[in-house]
């Protein structure tokens, strides 16, 4: 028999039942709840009588609908739908007695941002939340993956989700990455090459020397956009460095229960002779910083490369590709480098932590942006706080940029923070889709050091030139 | 949720790949508190102008497919964000089942909580589907889901895969919820036990 993949290792420690069929029952450690998502979900509950059954492991953030702009704890200050919707998560968490950080709370932020942040996400736990970049808390490797609304009460109600074990899939980048390449470059890359359901079906493991090399923060982005890949989730195993992130952390085991949670995790790796269903493997120093060019995330080129022909594509794809095109209203052999920002996006669960502002500082320091727009918006308010700490802040606001308080903003756009129809914005947030960021906006994504540096030129430029 | 047993309808085609749930139904129709209702807005950026009138090219907006309860989309349809407003849109207009070679893996979960059957089939078949789609009414689809098949205008039948339970759930109308209840017990169990385990979580 071979041995085991961490997915393995993880899914087996979480089986409540399993069915002849290979339905399994599987236990839900911590369960991620924001605003959007859930209202339908506690609504079920109510109307059938249920309760939460582990209010413990239950947290909540509003994140997506709330105004990055000051004075946002006013109600006032929120179009009506986001100040419902807001308002019954306020609800729900006191009705239902679940963990809760509302907007005035210096530690609100985006859920995937303040889960970690405040050690609510510990290796080998599953971790849900109705959102699809729940995949973040791989990084930690926790199994962690975006569910559905109907999900979500299944969880509120049973602390349990029905799940199939999905294949397993490696993801290895060997060797370093090269100056101004990032972790959000390996992650664009790899779905470039995979495409975006090259991962349906497995959750991926990443692993190799330039993973391993990736801070905590690195290792987040990474995870967070194997969803974008169509996996179900993505891990890295737990190191030395997760364990220095997670100790001290406000809900970390502490004392005895840190030693036993220690010995534990130490256990959470691949067997050597675990078995893979795919396996695929990117040389770290292939890697270059890159950029998408369409609207969909497996649309990645290197910085350096032109805009592709159509018919360059096979298939569905072509069709997709002159779409893409017409859309971003871009031409066939046009310079990558060429191409006009008129608004620059930094923050997100892809890129809003500490190191992305410090990456995206360094570029900054000293030098004025280019852009109509520009907009830094913290993960959460504790990485605002750090990065004002740091002098960040005022690196950013001296360039010129907005320095927002912490939410998804632009990212998918729920709130005020907008494209307007052509707008072309740098984004270091994770979906190109049309509409994304606003009905019309083109969205162009990329590494927080590289939407940088377009802030600074006015058109997507090669990080590298800069450094 | 309603039980789905077997369809004869009219299949609106939706050739394009990875049509992603932002455009199935946009973020501003997120922030709402219920599930239904959302019907009118599935796909709203391709189906209405910037001042909300109807784009007629639109294959919804076209006459024959006012009324269709199938689509026969692109590859990896519903990828992207876990939004189960997507499937609450598309029951809301009338879509029972979707068909097409692969689905993103939340979407695919989230339709068998609301009563929608999506089918994965090879390409050579959905193009067969596809074509009777773009006939519309001349051309219906019968989806049978107790014998796993898929009929075509001409009479071909195709089978198609699927999980045992899902379709036990989606046959019966089934709430997931009340069924995991029943397993109550082995929940407590398997929480003393865990407790005991890793009693740090």
């Amino acid at each position: 028999m071979s041995g085991k993949t961490l997915y393995d290792k993880i899914f087996d420690a979480h089986v409540v039942h399993e069915a002849e069929d290979g339905t399994c029952l599987l236990y839900i450690d911590r369960h991620l709840v924001h605003e959007v998502t859930s209202p339908q979900a506690f609504e079920g509950l109510r109307m059938t009588g249920r309760t939460v059954r582990a209010p413990d492991k239950t947290i909540a953030v509003p994140d997506h609908n709330v105004p990055t702009t000051e004075g946002r704890e006013n109600p006032e200050n929120m179009t009506e739908d986001s100040r419902i919707q807001v308002a019954a998560l306020d609800q729900n968490a006191r009705d239902f007695g679940i963990h809760y950080y509302p907007v005035s709370d210096v530690r609100q932020g985006i859920v995937h941002i303040v889960g970690p942040e405040q050690g609510w996400t510990l290796p080998g736990m599953t971790v849900v939340c109705g959102d699809s970049h729940t995949a973040t808390h791989g990084a930690f490797g926790a199994l962690a993956h975006g569910i559905g609304t109907s999900e979500v009460e299944h969880v509120l109600a049973t602390q349990t989700l029905i799940q199939k074990k999905s294949k397993n899939m490696k993801v290895e980048i060997t060797g370093k990455l090269a100056p101004g390449v990032t972790a959000k470059d390996i992650t664009l890359s790899v779905i470039g090459a995979t495409g975006t359901a090259g991962g349906t079906g497995y959750v991926i493991e990443y692993c190799g020397e330039a993973i391993r090399d990736l801070s905590m923060e690195g290792r987040m982005t990474v995870c967070n956009m194997a969803i974008e890949g169509g996996a179900r989730a993505g891990l890295i195993a737990p190191d030395e460095k997760t364990f220095a992130y997670v100790q001290g952390r406000p809900h970390a085991p502490k004392g005895a229960q840190w030693e036993a949670a220690l010995a534990w995790w130490k256990t959470l790796f691949s067997d050597d002779d675990a078995h893979w269903d795919k396996v695929v493997t990117i040389r770290g120093e292939d890697i270059a910083p890159v950029v998408t060019w369409g609207t969909s995330p497996e649309d990645v080129l290197p910085i350096t490369a032109t805009v592709p022909a159509p018919d360059s594509f096979k298939g569905g794809k072509v069709g997709a590709a002159q779409r893409s095109l017409d859309y971003m209203g871009l031409e066939p052999g046009q310079k990558l480098t060429d191409i006009a920002i008129d608004t620059v996006f930094i923050g997100s669960c892809t890129n809003g932590r500490i190191e992305d502002l410090r990456a995206a500082a360094a570029i900054v320091k000293g030098k004025k942006v280019a852009v109509k727009r520009a907009m830094v918006v913290p993960g959460s308010g504790l990485v605002r706080a750090q990065a004002e700490e740091e002098g960040l802040a005022d690196i950013f606001r001296d360039a010129g940029f907005e320095w927002r308080l912490a939410g998804c903003s632009m990212c998918l756009a729920m709130n005020p923070d907008q494209l307007q129809p052509g707008e072309r914005c740098a984004a270091t947030s994770n979906r190109n889709f049309e509409g994304r960021q606003g009905r019309g906006g083109r969205t162009h994504l990329m590494s927080p050091a590289m939407a940088a540096a377009a802030a600074l030129t006015g058109h997507l430029t090669d990080v590298r030139d800069l450094m | 949720m309603d039980k789905f047993t077997t369809l004869t309808g009219i299949a609106a085609p939706m050739p394009l790949v990875n049509i992603d749930t932002d455009m199935i139904i946009p973020k501003q129709f997120l922030k709402t508190i219920k599930r239904s209702g959302l019907g009118v807005n599935l796909f709203d950026e391709m189906r209405y102008d910037q001042d909300g009138n109807e784009i007629p090219d639109f294959v919804l907006n076209k006459p024959q497919y006012r009324e269709a309860q199938i689509l026969v989309a692109g590859d990896n349809f519903g990828c992207g964000s876990s939004r189960e407003h997507a499937p609450w849109a598309l029951l809301d207009f009338g879509i029972r089942c979707v068909i097409s070679t692969s689905f993103a893996d939340i979407f695919y979960n989230n339709c068998f909580k609301n009563g929608i059957l999506p089918i994965t089939l090879p390409q050579e078949q959905v193009d067969i589907l596809m074509s009777d789609a773009e006939k519309g009414a001349n051309a219906r689809i019968t989806v049978d889901l107790e014998s796993q098949t898929v009929t075509a205008s001409d009479g071909q039948t195709f089978a198609f895969e699927l999980d045992s339970f899902k379709k036990h759930c989606l046959l019966n109308g089934l709430d997931d919820i009340g069924l995991t209840l029943e397993k109550a017990a082995a929940i407590d169990s398997f929480e003393v036990t865990a407790q005991q385990a890793r009693p740090w979580v």
